[in-house]
This record gives C-alpha cells, structure tokens and sequence, in this order.
C-alpha cells in the first residue's frame, strides 16, 4: 500500500491540493457575496444582511440552501445539450483559472516532500498566457447561454455581453506586455521575482511604478472582462430583463455567479501579482521586525471580535463570535510563538491582503459609479484603452532597449 | 512493435480520440452550431497535442487565436444568421458513401506514404528548454521576419475587408 | 515517448474527416468548418516534424498558418453574411445562379 502510495505520491498530493483549493475557492466566494452585500449596503447608508446569524455571517448559507432547493425550471423550445453546458463551461473555466495562481514562495516541507503553494509547479514557462487561454475561452459560457435560451433579450445580452468581453480582452492582453517585457518571462512566479530584485527598495520596486498606465488599463479592462459594474449593462437587472442568465433558474444562476465571483477572484490574484508585487512585502527586506505584522494584525482582531461577540444581541451570537475570535487570536499568537511558521506565512499573508484590497475596490466600484451605456463601453474600449495599451508597450520597449544599449557599458 | 503503454501514449491516445470524436460529430451534428462546439473540442484537444509534444507556446497561441476568437467569430455568425437545422438533399446523401470511401483512400494514401518514408523518426527529447517563447520569437523577428510583416499587411487587409462586406447597404 | 508516425497518422485521419465534411455538408458554415479542420491537421503535422527533427521552424509556421486562418475566417464569415442576406438561404444548393 505503502508503495503504491509513494510512487503515486504527485498525483495524491495535486489530487488533495486540487480538492482543497476548491473548497477554500467556494468559500471564499460564498463570503465574497456577503462582503459585497454588507459593503454596498453601509455605501448606500443601510445596513444589508444582519439577520441570518451574527452579522449576517450565515446569509451566504442561507443562499445556498435556496439554490438548492428553488424550482429549477427548463423553459420549452431550448437547445438541451447546450443550455446545460453553458453555465457548467463558464464555471469550470473560471475555477480552473485559480489553478495557475502561485500562492506563495516556500513551499510547504511534509513527508519528506516539497509542496508549492498553488496547483501548476512553479516552473510553468507559459504560466500567464495559460490564464489568457482559460479567459478567452470563457467567453462562449455566455454566448452560448444568450442564444441556448429560446429569449429575445437573452440572445441580445448574450451577444452584446461577449461583444464586451472579447473588445477588452485585446487591451487586457496588451496592457500585461510591458509587465513581460520588464521580466522577462511568462511565468508568475519569475515575474514576481524580477520585483523583487532590489530587496531594500521595498514597495518601490514593484511594477506599479513603472507601468502605471499598464495597470490601469489592465484593471479597467478586467472590470469589463468579468462583466462588472460599471460595465455591467448586459446583465443589470434594470436593463434587457437580466441579459444572458434570464431565463437560468436557481442551481444554474448560481453556477453563472460563482463563475463571476472567482473571476473576480483570479484578476484581484492577477492584478497583485502583476503589478503590485504578489507575495513580496512592501517594507525592505532588512526591516524584520515588519515580519510580526500578521500577528499585529490577527491578535487585536480576534480580540475585537471577542469583546463584539459576549455583547451581541441574539444567543447564537453570543456563543459563536467569541469562539471564532478566540481562534484568530491563537492563530495570530502561533505566528509568533513559532517564527518557521512566521517565515512560512510572510508571502501568503501579503498576496491575500493585496487580493483583498482588490476585492474591496471591485465591490467600491460597484455601489458607487453607474453604468456604461453600451455604445459607450464600446467606444471606450476600442478607442481608448487599446491605443494606451498599445502606446504603453511602445514606450516600454524602448525604455528597455536604451538602458541595455547605454546602462550595459 | 515492442512498445509499452507509457502515460504519453495513454495521453496521446486519450487526446487523439477526442479529437477524432469531435471531427466525426461535426459531420454528424445537423444543426451548425453543434458543429461549431465540436470543433471547438477537436481544437482543444489539438492544443493538448500540441502541450504533448513539447510547444507550448503554440499550443496557448492555438486555444487563444483559435479557439477564442476565430470560433467565436464562427458561433457569433451563427447566431445572427439564426442559422437553423440543416436539410438533406437528394444529391448530396447520394454523395455520401463514395466520398466516404474516396477520403479513407486518400487518406490511407497519405499515410502509407509518409510512414513508409519517416519509418523510425523518433520525437527528440522534450524540446522544452528550446521551444521556449524566446527561442520561436528569435527565430521570427530575425528568419522570418519578412513573412511576419506580409502577415500583419494580411491581417489589415482582412479587417477593412470585412469591414466593408459586413456594412448595411446605404438607402 | 510516441513516435512521430501516430501523430502524422491522425493528422492524415482528422485531414481526411475535413475533406468529407467540406463535401457532403450543405451548410456554407460547416463548409467553412471543415476548412479550419483541414487547417488545424496540418499544424499538427508540423508541431510533429518540428520535434522530430528538434528545430523550431514547424512551430513558426504554424504561427503563420493560424494567422492566415484568422483573416481567412473573417472575410469569408463577411462573404457568408452578405449571400446570406442576398439569397435568404444558407443552403450551397441554393445559392448556385449557374444551374440549367
């Protein structure tokens, strides 16, 4: 058995990871629903879910109960084969893109084996073209859904959705070209590297700086790419009914939304990858007393979330919150009780601040600015942002052509 | 032939199966955009060929420029043009088995032809470390960088051609 | 590791299945399909040779093929639009003026 196992051992250990990840992806944005609730709501001055469990905690449980249980209806005269294959394409598509995100740099030392932190193994030559792939193929999720559903408006918003999304996918693609140039390669993990190249400058070596006008074009256009406000027309509820997933009921409208919510997920990943130095730390490498901030960050927490919990209106509360917040607090205290873990966590804890910062600009974005109207989006697209994108390579290139030409001598 | 079954062959096998699958289903769909998604299927399946035999980066170009856009141009006129079910003639299931027949013969023609002349060409090691992005772009903007420029003169061409057919006729 | 033959055996196959649909089809667009079929056999037979012989020009050109298929697609999807608003058909049979 033993032996099996161990000559098997790469595929068990990409097997559990594959499972794992997964499971953490759905969580995540099962919860990013209920951020997104409660941050629009406290923009537009109410207070969104507070009912179900403290804090509205276990509206997203709730949700997914009603998913479940809610009359799935197949509307008369649609295409079977494809009505069912396009939210199964657009969900697996967008989960599979969070295979190729690196998570971290050391990779975990159990059992005699090092395991990376994120599913492709760390020397994936093609690693962001592979994203770009997975992305373009994504459009046909909602095309198909559009047409499949035997509806005008569908087709309509179906159309016009991936007119949207293939239009910014051109300035997506081209404002990530200077980020390529400068390091050199396609792969995540030697991009985030070329970052990092100067440890003592800190945040002032990511690739912010210097392709400023790469990452707005690149956030603009993955703000179209996953059909979020404010580019959001083909599918807002007050226009063309609700675009493509009108006539999708409820286990297969939450497939389209999951496949939203972890798009949303893998460009706030990209975008801190790319441009915002993944896992380095924004502080310089000498100043290692910045190592103790997840600590700093996760003791007070809990602690907070302890005191919030013994005063909380209903009993359930009571019981829960002080339980959760007792465990922030022992995780935060492990970091410093055992500075290998310390080390361990720097890269991840400073990858997902970032994607959560992301997280909360998209959902910012959201409440706030309205909407595209769809001439306009087009124009947008094409007239702006891929001439930036196109001119920022242009300059790019020959920024890097005159430092090998004259920094080489 | 002495061969064991290696996980590339079982790969190999899986991949070329599909695809076959995928380009006998575009002749067997009666409605084209079935067809469209079965050759989307036989297109990916050539990129994982392709991963196989060591080309990513042609193999990445392959799911992008293919089958992310050029299919997508396909399915989109197919749902414009409400293209529907397709109708048999009596001509063309008169077509049928002797086309049939004459393709397996040149197919079988080929084959034989190239196998008997490549017999024993074994792939080199993973070409991995050279099929890399900076090796192919090498060899393009330096060998090949005349036919690169035709390309891109082409695919202006081809954009205010289609421009101009696709254009509502004035009244 | 598979020898260089299969691939070259299934890109004859998939070839061979193009030909087929791009005769006995009648639809303009699945004609049109079995073209970017025949295409896409013949970019498998030269990312085979490419690794055989370990060089790198299979690959290139397979680059330009795609490229060429990408603007062929699109002025021919532009032509199919226009019989199809012309002729109201999408059927070849019907399209064809020059029958007795």
């Amino acid at each position: 058995m033993s032996a099996i196992l161990s000559a098997n051992a790469e595929l068990i250990i990409t097997i559990v990871k594959i499972v794992l990840l997964l499971f953490i992806v759905l969580t995540v944005d099962a919860y990013l629903t209920w951020f997104e609730r409660k941050l629009v709501a406290h923009i537009q001055s109410r207070w969104g879910p507070h009912r179900v469990g403290p804090h509205g905690l276990l509206q997203p449980l709730a949700d997914g109960l009603k998913f479940l249980f809610k009359e799935d209806p197949t509307p008369a005269g649609v295409d079977k084969f494809v009505y069912f294959l396009a939210p199964l394409l657009a969900l697996a598509l967008a989960l599979t893109s969070i295979a190729i995100i690196p998570f971290g740099p050391e990779p975990l030392r159990l059992f005699g084996r090092e395991i990376y932190l994120g599913i492709a193994p760390p020397d994936l030559n093609i690693g962001i073209l592979a994203l770009f792939a997975i992305t373009a193929l994504g459009v046909y999720g909602v095309a198909l859904a559009g047409w499949s559903s035997n509806n005008k408006y569908s087709l309509l918003g179906g159309l016009r959705s991936s007119a949207q999304m293939i239009s910014y996918e051109l300035a997506l693609t081209m404002s990530v070209v200077g980020v390529l140039l400068m390091a050199g390669s396609f792969n995540l993990t030697k991009i985030i590297e070329a970052q990092g190249r100067h440890p003592e400058w800190g945040f002032l070596g990511w690739n912010i700086w210097p392709q400023i006008l790469g990452f707005l074009c690149f956030f603009i256009a993955a703000i179209a790419e996953t059909n979020r406000a404010p580019f959001d027309l083909p599918e807002a509820e007050s226009e063309l009914v609700a675009g493509f997933h009108t006539e999708y009921a409820s286990f297969k409208f939450a497939m389209f939304f999951i496949a939203e919510y972890t798009s949303m997920t893998t460009i706030s990943c990209l975008c801190s990858i790319l441009f915002f130095g993944g896992w380095l730390s924004p502080f310089p490498a000498s100043w290692t007393w910045t190592h103790y901030l997840p600590s700093v960050v996760l003791i007070p927490f809990g602690l907070w979330v302890i005191w919030d919990g013994i005063r909380y209106e209903t009993i359930f509360g009571r019981v829960i919150l002080p339980v959760v917040g007792t465990a922030i607090t022992a995780l935060g205290a492990a970091f410093v009780l055992y500075p290998g873990v310390n080390e361990f966590v720097q890269g991840p804890f400073w990858l997902l601040s970032k994607i959560f910062v992301f997280l909360f600009i998209y959902v910012w974005m959201r409440g706030t600015l309205p909407r595209f109207r769809y001439d306009q989006l087009m124009a947008f697209g094409w007239k702006l942002l891929l001439p930036i994108s196109i001119v920022n390579v242009i300059v790019t290139s020959f920024v890097i052509l005159a430092k090998m030409q004259w920094g080489g001598k | 032939m002495g061969w064991e079954m290696t996980a590339s062959l079982v790969v190999f096998f899986a991949l070329a199966g599909l695809a076959v699958i995928g380009a006998v289903s575009l002749i067997l769909q009666k409605h084209p955009i079935h067809s469209a998604l079965s050759l989307i299927v036989v297109m990916v399946a050539l990129a994982g060929l392709y991963l196989l035999l060591g080309a990513e980066f042609v193999a990445a170009v392959q799911i992008i420029v293919y089958g992310g856009a050029i299919m997508v141009l396909f399915v989109f006129v197919i749902m414009l043009l409400n293209a529907g079910v397709e109708e048999q003639t009596s001509i063309s299931k008169l077509a049928g088995p002797p086309g049939l027949l004459l393709v397996v013969a040149l197919a079988g023609f080929v084959t034989a032809t190239i196998v008997r002349t490549t017999a024993g060409v074994q792939g080199s090691s993973q070409t991995g470390a050279m099929a890399s992005t900076s090796g192919i772009s090498n060899m393009l903007f330096r060998d090949f960088v005349y036919p690169f420029e035709l390309t891109s003169f082409l695919i202006l061409v081809a954009v205010m051609g289609a421009t101009v057919l696709a254009q509502r006729e004035k009244p | 590791m598979v020898p260089t033959n299969y691939y070259i055996i299934l890109s004859a196959i998939l070839f061979g299945i193009g030909v087929f649909a791009f005769v006995f089809k009648r639809n303009i667009i699945t004609i049109f399909m079995s073209i970017e079929l025949m295409l896409n056999a013949v970019n498998l037979a030269f990312v085979a040779f490419s690794q055989a012989w370990g060089k790198l020009d299979g690959q290139v050109f397979v680059l330009f093929v795609i490229v060429v298929a990408a603007a062929e697609a699109a002025v021919g999807l532009g032509i199919i639009i226009l019989i199809a608003r012309n002729r109201q058909t999408l059927n070849v049979e019907r399209v064809d003026l020059m029958k007795l």
